[in-house]
């Protein structure tokens, strides 16, 4: 057997494998991405990017309802979207094998909140089971196969940032060969009309109490003995390692794998043998809440925050336990929040918006740092789509704002659910003006396909949206297509657009500057003979220019020779783009 | 007994790969190891963080303030913000290039002066060198992370040819050689900075 090291997520896609997985849908999305992109990675499995996660987990569902094992993944905000079918797939069940994996961010590394997903577990009433490591991450994700089969449902896989994005050692197996389940039409178990879902209801109740009895007895939960009673921790996920990384095997360990349905024997059983119980979780207190259902009064929440990311030093610090900090650098450092790249081509548009002081509704993705000083060129950034929606509500209540305000939406953000708000702007006409940001890529989670580039997950040619025709079949008569290295021009288009009175779409399309088909003209030099150190160049946010000794300075290890500062310049210091030139 | 290193930097100097491979190199010595990264929005230039933890069973994926053996920082800047997380024995080895945030750009804040001096003055143990003019002497500035990797080399008993069994089971084909010589370069300037002058030339010398 060859042991390696893998991401969680690399470790979860080869659980995928092993089990003997062959369909996968998914959406990017931070910390999650990798199970797909590694997944595809295996010639035995389809592997896709859906346009959203609806989409993912509802096609993972018709290929299991066809008879293969089958996965969709997600990040926590994800499973929001995802929501609706999951609460149903809770009744109809499976028919083969269907994992669900969703990775939650405590921290908010890469995220607009943290939310903590095991809630959809238990309001969905479907099981949830939680890796601790790389190692348990392609274990689990077998389990969770067999659950699903043996259970009739769907199984949530929840990964967190730490699973997800840690390296552990993995052993790897060969892949199962796994028969098709067979399709046949069972109306009464598919069809959720309300006469079968109510005959549902009480089976979906009565799976989970079967469940809960597997999990007291199926290993899943594991109790690691302590040499002290004094204390008994129950903790689940990446909260285990930081319990053992502080007490070792001090005190004993209730870790629980299944994190809904928890064992309510096994729990009770393990807190009369201590003197104190204590719960460790991230986020909020789900498993304290339990135990305070079975008449425990476990210390959790009360000693516990439920913000952000825990770590060995919480879990020591509640516990009095005090570490040296050596070495503390005294003087106030400068933050290095991220920036969008040089020559990323969102920098242009967000020069002009904050310019002209438009009020701009964001979106997620890279383009959120337009928020960031000093282009500061954000009003507002919620989820995945509301950059248009709420620009048509605002617009409908402010039509006196509506020519000075845009929304700003990426294109695999717009083909997520920034299409649907657009229909609202056409069917229930406000005069609304949508930028979409086309950067031929999903950028901040890596560079992922969709469906507006033409390429699939595995690299292939594929189907191609094309984002002017859909506007204009959606009914947007105004559809204008800009290059945002072009400041003038583009200015030019937004001014005629917002003044127009009729919804309007400005496609800004420049592919990603990180994309490596993308030629670039090579970084520029400042002429410093020319520059006179005014500073206009450093309006624009670039990480490549700085000044020094009063003049503009050029990194040359970042810069990709974009033009747009050249164009801020009117000493003639830094030259055009050459391409720009010839317009 | 677990030891801890970190990687720190500035998103896109390539600090993932840097981690990569010392997690395959202790994988191949039989150690538990774990390698904790941050993907996604950090990465677009911003203060980045690796933790590398070996030993014979590592729990926490991550390492915390005061419980780093080695740090290495791709940068100046970085290694002062970073330094809280060093052990009072521990070794910060960074590169001494300087890398503007934003908001010195802008000029909201100013990079502070003499940073490795005062490090030295505050008793950390510091080891800094110009790996970026090493990086671009291989022919490019991206090979940073191996040079210093090359340095570090310095602080384990990994023979020259496990280390480079390592760069070679991580990085494409075509960039193994450039690599290499980075790693090169940075092992020589190691023996400079450690005043290892000795130990360098029987190694030429053998």
């Amino acid at each position: 057997m060859s042991k390696c090291l893998m991401l969680g997520n690399e470790a979860a896609a080869r659980g995928l494998y092993e089990a003997g997985c062959e369909f996968v849908s998914s959406y990017p999305g931070t910390p999650s991405t990798e199970i797909t992109e590694f997944a595809a990675k295996y010639d035995d499995i389809y592997a896709e990017w859906a346009p959203n996660e609806k989409v993912a987990m509802e096609s993972a569902f018709g290929a299991s309802f066809a008879g293969k094992r089958s996965f969709c993944g997600m990040k926590h905000v994800g499973l929001n979207v995802a929501a609706d079918p999951l609460f149903t797939l809770s009744y109809t069940g499976v028919n083969a094998g269907l994992i669900i994996g969703v990775a939650d961010d405590p921290g908010m590394h890469s995220s607009q909140n943290e939310q903590d997903s095991r809630h959809y577990a238990i309001a969905s009433k479907v099981p949830m089971l939680e890796p601790s490591d790389s190692a348990e991450s392609k274990e689990y994700t077998k389990i969770a196969f067999e659950l699903s089969e043996k259970f009739d449902t769907p199984v949530i896989l929840k990964m967190c940032t730490r699973v997800a994005h840690c390296q552990g050692i993995v052993e790897l197996e060969d892949r199962d060969i796994v028969e098709d389940v067979e399709y046949v039409k069972d109306p009464q178990k598919y069809i959720m009309t309300p006469a079968n879902a109510i005959k549902k209801h009480p089976i979906v109740e009565e799976r989970l109490e079967k469940l809960r009895k597997w999990a007291e007895n199926s290993g899943i939960n594991r109790i690691e003995e302590g040499t002290s009673n004094e204390y008994g921790f129950i903790t689940s996920s990446t909260c285990y390692n930081y319990v053992k990384e502080v007490f070792g095997d001090k005190y004993p360990v209730l870790k629980i794998g299944l994190i809904n349905p928890l064992p309510n024997n096994t729990i009770l059983n393990f807190a009369s043998k201590v003197n104190n119980l204590v719960v460790v979780e991230e986020l909020d207190g789900i498993i304290e809440q339990h135990c305070n259902t079975l008449g425990l009064k476990p210390i959790g929440k009360d000693k516990f925050t439920n913000l952000g990311e825990f770590s060995q030093t919480i879990v020591a610090n509640a516990f009095g336990i005090k570490k040296e900090v050596p070495f503390t650098f005294k003087e106030e450092l400068p933050a290095r929040p991220p920036a969008l790249c040089a020559g990323c081509p969102h920098r242009g548009i967000f020069y002009v918006l904050h310019n002209r002081d438009i009020t701009v509704h964001g979106d997620i993705g890279c383009y959120t740092l337009g928020a960031m000083p000093p282009l500061n060129a954000l009003d507002s950034t919620v989820c995945m789509g509301a950059s248009v929606s709420g620009l048509h509500g605002f617009n409908k209540v402010a039509p006196e704002r509506a020519n000075n305000t845009v929304a700003v939406i990426g294109d695999s953000t717009f083909m997520h659910s920034g299409v649907t708000g657009l229909i609202n702007i056409a069917y229930n006409e406000s005069n609304s003006t949508v930028i979409i940001l086309d950067n031929s890529i999903t950028g901040m989670t890596g560079h992922q396909q969709n469906p507006t580039t033409g390429i699939n997950l595995k690299g292939d040619p594929a189907g191609k949206v094309c984002l002017e025709d859909l506007c204009k079949s959606i009914g947007i008569k105004r559809v204008r297509v800009i290059d945002p290295y072009d400041i003038k021009k583009s200015e030019q288009v937004i001014i005629d657009e917002l003044d127009a009175d009729e919804p309007s779409v400005i496609i800004s399309r420049r592919p990603c500057a990180l994309l490596k088909n993308v030629k670039h003209p090579g970084p520029i030099k400042c002429d410093t003979e020319k520059c006179v150190g005014c500073k206009a160049c450093m309006r624009i946010g670039c990480p490549a220019i700085s000044m020094v000794k009063d003049k503009a300075f050029i990194d040359e290890t970042l810069c990709v020779g974009c033009g747009v500062c050249g164009q801020m310049c009117k000493m003639g210091a830094l030259p055009l783009r050459k391409e720009a030139d010839n317009d | 007994m677990t030891k801890n290193i970190m990687i720190v930097g500035v998103g896109g100097q390539g600090t993932l790969l840097a981690s990569k491979i010392l997690g395959k190199l202790f994988l191949t010595k039989d150690y538990d190891v774990k390698v904790s990264e941050v993907h996604g929005m950090s990465q677009r230039g911003g203060s980045v963080v690796t933790y590398v933890r070996y030993g014979d069973k590592v729990y926490s994926p991550i390492v915390d303030k005061g419980e780093a053996d080695i740090i290495i920082s791709f940068e100046l800047l970085e290694a002062a913000r970073w330094v809280e997380y060093l052990k009072k024995d521990g070794v910060l080895i960074t590169n001494t290039q300087q890398i503007n945030p934003m908001p010195v750009i802008t000029g909201v804040s100013k990079y502070p002066e003499n940073i490795k001096k005062k490090l030295m003055d505050m008793g950390v143990q510091v080891e800094g060198f110009d790996a970026l003019t090493l990086a671009e002497e291989v022919g490019s500035p991206k090979c940073v992370n191996i040079v210093l990797l090359g340095h570090l080399s310095h602080h384990f008993d990994f023979t020259e040819e496990e280390w480079h069994e390592a760069i070679r089971s991580c990085v494409k084909e075509r960039f193994v050689d450039m690599n290499i010589k980075a790693f090169e370069l940075g092992r020589k300037a190691g023996y400079t900075v450690l005043n290892r002058i000795g130990d360098f030339i029987s190694n030429v010398i053998s």
